[in-house]
């Protein structure tokens, strides 16, 4: 009795982690990316993905921001207020300099493989 | 009038009217509500409640105005949970001045995040102040939607393209310029070829001894390049007027006073409405300065300028919310 509820709490505990790994996918297809806006900084500074990723910024600071790619076209977010967030998936390889264009000291970049 | 102590400032070492120990006395003080006023070319700083006590500088002021900035509505993280009261406590403290003004300069980021009804607000909370006209230029808080569409919609009518624009009031001649659009990745405040042109245009017909009044959110003059605080092109600006006996300089986004002196231009800097910030580089970043609760009046507040006619430097003078 007590193997079986063994096992099956292991089966759950894998599922749920396949599930909220949030990684990639079994096709591997999907990925996705986060980087956390504070202190009027963009983290991770550099950050690396696979094509295919869809990165989600999240604006944790007290103090809202955007999300500017360098050519103010490809990419472009409205203000973000603390806790708001923004998606953009990356199909194609390069590299993706971006900005807040309120606070443009603050730059960071998606290198995308 | 009444003399103690180290309040009258009379040394000339170069016989030119300028004291510049005097003057460095008197930035040092002047976050702390200073007038420096320039009398009969002898500068004299008097700590703002003798001044107060003693009315008006000897010679009527000719033109008296106010600038405030940076009133951020829609602000509501722990440094100020309430940008709606301290914004009415600024007006209170312009309603109780001396001599009333004749008009109000906001130096921008008058909204948090651009949205209609923030303006919208504090179009009609500054209907409170007895004085009716008031004169914006934005930030780069009031432009969050790219082309500043939603501020132009509520002040760039009677402006050039982009919102910048000029007027006279008594032989003074004021510009207001805009230096929070189309800015470059890693970049600084920005004014842009096109509005260093108007400028040039704007400025050819007035004469040398014409007093000219710059105002525009971010400083014109480098504060802090590391967070910000400074304009690229500011010295194409500043070549412009540099003909001019009297050039006074206000800005915001700094959210604290600081002030500088280069030759006949001062520039001068305002305290927020909403929430202070650090000194260049005493924190981190830029961001909110959380202060204990009975602390934050103290660092908000207003500026009343003066002008009186044949005297160089405007009388500037910063008083806090408290």
């Amino acid at each position: 009795m007590r193997r079986e509820l063994l096992l099956v709490c292991a089966a759950v505990f894998l599922l749920g982690e396949a599930q909220t790994t949030g990684g990639t996918a079994a096709n591997g297809k999907t990925n996705q990316a986060e980087v956390e806006i504070d202190n009027f900084t963009f983290a991770p500074v550099t950050l690396t993905v696979p094509a295919g990723t869809t990165v989600k910024w999240v604006n944790r600071d007290d103090i809202p921001h955007t999300v500017v790619s360098e050519d103010r076209r490809t990419f472009k977010s409205k203000a973000l207020d603390t806790d708001d967030s923004f998606s953009y998936t990356f199909t194609q390889p390069g590299t993706y300099t971006y900005f807040c264009s309120i606070h443009p000291k603050m730059t960071a970049k998606v290198v995308v493989q | 009038m009444k003399q103690t102590g180290n309040d009258e400032l009379l040394v000339d070492h170069n016989h030119d009217g300028i004291n510049r120990r005097g003057f460095l006395k008197c930035m040092a003080w002047a976050g702390t509500g200073t007038l420096c006023v320039m009398q009969g070319g002898v500068l004299k700083s008097l700590a703002l409640n003798r001044w107060q006590e003693m009315g008006q500088p000897q010679g009527q002021s000719e033109l008296s105005f106010v600038q405030i900035s940076d009133s951020h509505m829609g602000f509501n993280k722990p440094a100020n949970a309430d940008v709606v009261s301290t914004l009415k406590a600024a007006v209170d403290k312009i309603n109780a001045l001396p001599q009333a003004p004749e008009f109000l300069l906001h130096t921008g980021d008058i909204t948090h995040l651009s949205r209609p009804e923030q303006f919208d607000t504090v179009k009609q909370i500054l209907t409170s102040t007895k004085t009716k006209d008031v004169f914006y230029v934005p930030g780069e808080h009031d432009v969050t939607d790219g082309d500043g569409k939603e501020y132009l919609q509520h002040y760039g009518k009677n402006a050039q393209s982009g919102g910048r624009y000029s007027f006279d009031k008594k032989g003074v001649h004021f510009l207001g310029l805009v230096n929070v659009m189309n800015l470059k990745a890693g970049g600084l405040g920005s004014l842009g070829a096109e509005q260093l042109e108007w400028i040039k245009k704007d400025l050819e017909a007035l004469t040398a001894s014409t007093p000219v009044i710059v105002f525009a959110h971010i400083p014109l003059w480098s504060v802090y390049p590391e967070w910000g605080w400074g304009t690229e092109d500011s010295e194409q600006a500043l070549a412009l007027l540099k003909r001019f006996g009297s050039v006074t300089v206000l800005n915001g986004h700094i959210h604290q006073t600081m002030q500088k002196v280069e030759g006949s231009v001062t520039f001068h800097t305002a305290a927020s409405t909403a929430f202070p910030q650090p000194a260049p580089g005493k924190a981190d970043s830029p961001g909110p300065m959380k202060v204990p609760a009975e602390q934050l009046r103290a660092l908000l507040g207003i500026t009343d300028v003066n002008f009186v006619r044949g005297q160089q430097a405007l009388a500037v003078v910063d008083s806090n919310l408290v």
